[in-house]
């Protein structure tokens, strides 16, 4: 949910933010654009974010013709705005940013638009863009704005994007007019680090897809994506005397919250008990940890809109760490809980997780299918692939 | 592409019935009693109501009128209706002539088997010929549409184990994400919990995945095959040999039955039982909704937990008897025997050579529209990559039409009922593929329909390119216009009955 | 031949087809079907019979076997009853356009929507209760959704019911329930009834920490009009317990409304309202409730709303459709699938048929024979009626003093075209040889004449 009033209490304030660069390395190999424009340029790249922009705004203009919008200059945002009449558009001051604007206009842009009080931050880029962005929101308030992605960039490995420009239109405007019933998920925001691993840099709160509002049977209903539940579940199952390692990302972390304690959706932490006996455990503690016990049991959520399972954003589960968990259970590597909400199964391209091991031994052992829990008492298959 | 036709719904701008009521008009008159009683003296004051419910006060003529209006409000199977997964074929107008005799429509259950022998002997006739159709050893009648022939599985399946001392231990139910809603909901609503199986690159779910899931904890299988997208999952007698191997029971939900009609058997797959829609499959009307019949069939083994009464022939005639260890009943009496008796005709009037003809012209007609329809710019097909012909049934999508213009499948299911088309159907939850549409012709719908129905749609494409204005605000030439669902979701409007309206409204 | 039900079984739409598609023989269509999986037994049906007249004879021959309730004096009731269906109602029912719809358009299939609409509007008018689902399959089941509503709403796990309730509708409710040993089933626990006044009172309920819901029915199975009904409504609120209220909805021109006995959830069947006995086919149930969020979002059934169109004409939609099977699968509230939709059509016909006046009549007719014949059989030798003035349009006929079983009794009537009540001596011993014989409005004197007459040679 967001901090804002009663829904029918005040016109809703939409953010616009568009990295008009993303996207541009994709068609020419590049793995990011981020810092590679001018290389991506050479290689006869063509703008990608301006056209998906105006896609999106003009599907939101028709859905909510009524609307006060706030826009980054020039190419950050109003350079792309359609034919808006009924909007009451303001543009943040500033200089108009060059043609070859910066992650640093990006972060400045969504500062001005948090502190000008908007409702939704809609902004058009990939994952890059995304940790921009959520960077800037953290910066001011934890999640105190809903962010919600323009899918634009090379790599859209957070869970924060509408899967076309439309439906990220349908989104917000469903969410402006009343943020109260549709509500709010947390999504993780995953990017490449300067090292090129993935790393999930932390959580953003996005609105929940549209509500069944639709006339007949037939139209999509939204997937649940609240983990409480879940998480309730598994955490009333815990054996006594038996360590669990949570992994990171928000679904897992629910596990420790249902167990009170102050787990974090980041890193990887240690549960035995009803204790909390690390946070965030690095390679080291973790290996530590497996050999003061003789029974343990991981537990992981997916990670990304990609769906990784392990190798992503969770590498301190090193393949030293997972040979260590086998043996500490008999079960060995089956013996893996992995928890996913509905949406999360339902966003990934195909039903399939990847694990990417610098152990290809290890790899194998992991690959095949893999129960996944989604809700209490519910489950799927994925084929887990290396 | 043949000219298309000027259709127009018709408008009557009817009223609700209560708006057309005026004080002191009647439109019914009860007998008066054999001898007049004051209820005061008769009941207690408390028990009598005291205010009139508020009704309309309608003349007779009136009431006719108003509802042949909005009779004629109501497209039905009166346009071209290819909806797939529903199988929507014509009933013949003999069953309804025929179920309407008081033979049939002023029988009373608890009247002595002596009684009814004529019905009986129907329904065992009919036992008989769904037996044959599909190997196994006993049906009911009972449950009241397809998914409460899913729920009785389950609360057969609940029996069998419970007897055998492992309801607490056989707790899940498989299913896979192209099997209809109501096999995981019936499931759940019996207790159990449920698998839901990904369809994989080749259109269904693979063995492995179900492999991987099967131990003794498993309490049943529960599939369709084909599926909704006429894809048939050629590896199903590995998947009931594997689920047997565990100790599990396999249902068969046969659903879409009509483009394999005569050609499968479930009990030689291995099916421990399986499903067969009367409503849909069988020739008797949808009524929007029922009065519908799940005939539920199983093994002997199964018989056992069969929700009783069960009807069967002996040397003095057709008896019912209760089923002891059964589940008692998953409704009142024996069902609805008078959609029974119209299937039993249809099936009488089909026969051998006619199912095997009807399920023959299905799958042809379903593949003569997908070559048609694959022609046009926009459409494309669920799993391209699995080449082999379709049954009756094929999953089309829209996505890249949506992408070009963005125009949804359901403007243009709204669009084509301007052409008198009935909706089509788009896709269970959940959608796998985007913008979904799943005609199917069956073997109720001529030639001439079928090619107007994809002229239609051609049309429509194009005019969604030219004029994307008009498709999306679509429809212009039916009763009303497009539904504005804002409201639907919102307890301070949402109004299910006209009190609630008026005082939500402002209007009580 | 061409079959009349198939145009395209004529050999040239046939041969068109197969040209376009590019085979030479249908079978190449089924190639996606392994060899092995063809039937290998035949599946024994005749061939078909392509002439109407033909078929028409042969099922006419089997329907017109049957002893029916036309040609036969009935007293059967006990949960499907006999009343008079308007000739009105029977020509809308059997229209093409009601007959055939399967989903549609909000635009296109409007006619049904607003009929659906109406249904909802009308019984909620008799029930006095502001949100109405469209129906489900029968009493029982409606009773079994409305049980699990409560337990979903209350988080408990228990429901009481006096044992005078229908056997037939108990075992419905049980199987709704669950079993011991799955996953949260709902204890059924069996209350007894007063046997001097056929009735349950507050005290013989035992409410306790874990009662989710109370069921209850007025009339109940025995016919007598339960008196306690808003006490026990109020109690069961105070204790946390919902009230599932079952009730004959042909009652309610006569008897108090359920809304205004303070019950929670009303449920009951559809039949009476227009729809034939159809030898158990013609039940259907509803389920209403007060239009409270908390309600509403724990239907398992469809719901029509009113609503608008874009262009601001009044339309109808289906309102937390989301939050059935069809929407969320396994996480809906239970179930969603074809249920008796289109009986809801009679039962809207009916009711506008009817009105406050027919209703209020009706009640009062129902009343005044069914005591006039309740009165002339008691009067037999050996023969007395249980609870002489509780009922309304059933009553519980004890033939003990007779020393006569009511299945010899009814043996005996049928040779008189009669159909006697139902036996209950099995389901219910303490009551003796009883039978529950129904009366209602289309029951006349010459009907009650001759009912004494057969009672008496039988009995003689």
């Amino acid at each position: 949910m967001t901090s804002s009033g009663p829904w029918a209490a005040r016109a809703r304030v939409l953010g616009i933010v568009v990295n008009p660069v993303a996207g541009m390395g994709g068609r020419v190999g590049l793995h990011g654009t981020d810092g590679q424009v001018e290389l991506a340029r050479a290689r006869g790249a063509e703008p990608v974010a301006p056209a998906r922009a105006r896609r999106a705004l003009a599907r939101l203009h028709e859905l909510a013709p009524d609307l006060d919008v706030v826009v980054a200059p020039g190419a950050l945002g109003a350079d792309h705005l359609p034919d808006a009449t009924g909007w009451r558009v303001t543009v943040l001051d500033g200089p108009e940013p060059g043609a070859e604007t910066t992650a640093d206009d990006t972060r400045a842009a969504v500062s001005a638009l948090v502190a000008a009080g908007v409702d939704l931050l809609l902004f058009v880029g990939g994952d890059g863009t995304a940790r921009d962005v959520a960077g800037a929101v953290w910066a001011v308030c934890d999640d105190c704005v809903p962010v919600l992605g323009v899918p634009a960039g090379v790599k859209m490995h957070s869970a924060v994007f509408g899967l076309t420009p439309e439906t990220a239109a349908l989104a917000a405007s469903r969410h402006l007019a009343a943020p109260e019933r549709h509500g709010t998920r947390q999504a993780e925001v995953v990017d490449r680090d300067a090292a090129g691993d993935v790393r999930l840099y932390g959580t953003v709160q996005v609105p929940a897809l549209p509500a069944g509002v639709q006339p007949a049977k037939g139209a999509p209903a939204p997937l649940a994506d609240d983990a409480t539940a879940l998480a309730a579940e598994v955490a009333a199952e815990l054996e006594p005397g038996r360590l669990y390692l949570l992994g990171p990302g928000a679904t897992v972390d629910q596990v420790g919250h249902a167990l009170g304690l102050a787990t974090t959706p980041l890193g990887v932490d240690a549960v035995c008990d009803g204790r909390l006996l690390a946070v965030d455990a690095d390679e080291a503690t973790l290996l530590d940890l497996l050999a003061r016990h003789d029974r343990a049991t991981l537990v992981l959520g997916v990670v990304g809109g990609q769906g990784f399972l392990l190798g992503r954003g969770n590498q301190q589960l090193s393949p030293a760490v997972l040979r260590a968990l086998a043996a500490a259970d008999p079960a060995g590597l089956a013996g893996i809980l992995v928890l996913a909400t509905p949406a999360k199964v339902g966003a990934l391209p195909e039903p399939v997780l990847h694990v990417d091991l610098d152990d290809p031994e290890l790899a194998a052992e992991l690959a095949g299918y893999r129960r996944v829990r989604t809700a209490p008492g519910r489950s799927t298959v994925l084929r887990v692939e290396t | 592409m043949s000219e298309l036709r000027n259709y127009h719904a018709a408008v009557w701008d009817e009223p609700l019935v209560m708006e057309l009521s005026a004080p002191g008009r009647r439109g019914n008159v009860p007998p008066a009693p054999i001898a007049e009683l004051d209820p005061a003296t008769a009941l207690p004051g408390a028990v009598l109501r005291q205010a009139a419910p508020a009704l309309p006060e309608v003349a007779e003529p009136d009431v006719l009128r108003h509802f042949l209006h909005l009779s004629q409000e109501t497209m039905g199977m009166v346009g071209i209706s290819l909806f797939g997964t529903c199988t929507m074929k014509y009933n013949p107008r003999v069953g309804e002539q025929l179920s309407g005799r008081d033979g049939m429509a002023e029988l009373h259950p608890d009247q002595d088997d002596s009684t009814l022998q004529g019905l009986l002997e129907a329904v065992h006739r009919f036992d008989l010929m769904l037996r044959g159709l599909s190997g196994m050893d006993r049906f009911v009648f009972q449950p009241g549409g397809g998914a409460h022939a899913a729920y009785t599985h389950t609360a057969v399946t609940r029996a069998y184990f419970a007897d055998r001392g492992e309801l607490e231990q056989r707790r899940e139910i498989i299913t896979t994400a192209q099997a209809h809603p109501c096999n995981p909901a019936t499931a759940s609503a019996a207790g159990f919990d449920v698998i839901t199986l990904p369809v994989e690159e080749d259109g269904y779910a693979s063995l492995d995945a179900l492999k991987a899931v099967l131990s003794d904890r498993t309490a049943a299988l529960m599939i369709n095959n084909p599926d909704d997208m006429g894809i048939y999952n050629p590896h199903i007698k590995e998947w009931v040999d594997a689920v047997h191997e565990v100790g599990g029971l396999c249902f068969y939900d046969h659903a879409n039955f009509n483009g394999v009609m005569g050609r499968l058997r479930a009990r030689e797959l291995g099916f421990d039982a399986c499903m067969f829609m009367l409503h849909k499959t069988f020739g008797v009307a949808k009524g929007g909704g029922g009065p519908a019949v799940g005939a539920y069939g199983c093994s002997e083994e199964l018989a056992t937990y069969l929700p009783g009464p069960l009807v069967e022939a002996t040397e003095d005639g057709y008896v019912r008897r209760e089923n002891p260890r059964g589940v008692g009943r998953v409704r009142e009496y024996l069902g609805n025997l008078n959609q029974v008796v119209k299937a039993f005709g249809w099936l009488t009037a089909m026969g051998a050579d006619g199912i095997r003809e009807a399920a023959d012209i299905s799958v042809l007609a379903n593949n003569y529209m997908e070559v048609r329809l694959l022609e046009l710019k926009g459409v494309t097909k669920a799993f391209p990559q699995m080449t082999k012909r379709r049954l009756e049934m094929t999953r089309f999508s829209l996505e890249e039409y949506t992408a070009e213009t963005g125009i949804t499948a359901v403007d243009v299911q709204n669009r084509m009922g301007d052409y008198g088309i009935d909706a089509f159907w788009l896709s269970h939850e959940p959608w796998i593929v985007p913008e979904p549409f799943t005609p199917e012709a069956g073997e109720t719908w001529s030639l001439e329909d079928i090619d107007y129905w994809i002229d239609v749609l051609a049309h429509v494409l194009e005019e969604g390119r030219s004029d994307p204005e008009l498709v999306r605000t679509a429809p212009h030439q039916q009763v009303v216009g497009q539904l504005d669902g804002s409201s639907l979701d919102d307890p301070e409007k949402w109004a299910t009955t006209w009190r609630a309206h008026r005082r939500k409204s402002g209007r009580g | 031949m061409a079959h009349p039900y198939m145009p395209n079984s004529a050999a040239e739409s046939k041969a068109t087809m197969m040209a376009a598609v590019g085979v030479a023989d249908v079978d190449e269509l089924f190639e996606q079907i392994p060899e092995d999986h063809l039937a290998r037994e035949s599946n024994g049906l005749a061939p078909g019979v392509r002439s109407e007249a033909t078929v028409r004879r042969l099922v006419r021959g089997l329907i017109d076997r049957n002893d029916d309730c036309v040609a036969n004096l009935s007293f059967l009731g006990a949960g499907l009853w006999q009343h008079h269906v308007p000739a009105v109602v029977d020509e809308i029912v059997t229209r093409s356009e009601f007959l055939t719809p399967v989903w549609g358009t909000t635009s296109s299939d409007f006619g049904r929507n607003q009929a659906w609409f109406e249904y909802a509007s009308m019984l909620g008018e008799l029930l006095a209760m502001d949100f109405v689902g469209l129906p489900v399959y029968s009493w029982g089941s409606a009773a079994g959704n409305a049980i699990r509503m409560a337990a979903r709403l209350t988080g408990r796990g228990e429901v009481v019911v006096p044992a005078s309730i229908s056997p037939e509708r108990l075992m419905v409710i049980r199987t709704y329930c669950g079993l011991v040993g799955g996953n949260d089933p709902i204890s059924v626990r069996l209350v007894d009834f007063d046997p001097a006044s056929g009735t349950v009172d507050v005290a013989a309920l035992g409410l306790g920490p874990d009662t989710a819901a109370v069921y209850l029915e007025t009339p109940n199975h025995l016919g007598v009009v339960e008196t306690a009904v808003a006490e026990i409504a109020a109690a069961a609120r105070a204790n946390g317990t919902e009230t599932v209220l079952g009730v004959d909805p042909i009652s309610l021109g006569l008897l108090a409304a359920p809304g205004d006995l303070g019950a929670d959830v009303v449920v009951g069947s559809t039949q009476p309202l227009g729809v034939h006995l159809h030898a158990g086919g013609g039940v259907g149930g509803f389920i209403a409730t007060r239009d409270e969020e908390r309600y509403a979002r724990e239907y398992p059934t469809l719901q029509v709303s009113v609503a608008e169109t874009t262009r601001g004409e009044r339309s109808f939609g289906m309102t937390l459709f989301h939050q059935s099977s069809y929407g969320s699968r396994e996480d809906g509230n239970d179930w969603t699938g074809n249920s008796v939709y289109l009986w809801t059509v009679a039962n809207a016909v009916y009711m506008s048929l009817l009105g406050p006046q027919g209703f209020a009549e009706l009640g009062r007719t129902i009343l005044a024979n069914a005591r006039y014949a309740a009165g002339r059989v008691a009067e037999l030798d050996g023969v007395t009626v249980r609870w002489p003035d509780g009922f309304f349009k059933e009553f519980v006929v004890d033939f003990s003093a007779t020393g006569r079983s009511v299945a010899d009794i009814n043996a005996g009537l049928r040779a008189h075209h009669v159909f006697g009540g139902k036996d209950l001596s099995t389901d219910f011993p303490d009551l003796g040889q009883s039978a529950l014989y129904c009366v209602t409005e289309l029951h006349t004197a010459d009907d009650i004449d001759a009912l004494v007459t057969a009672l008496k040679e039988v009995l003689a």
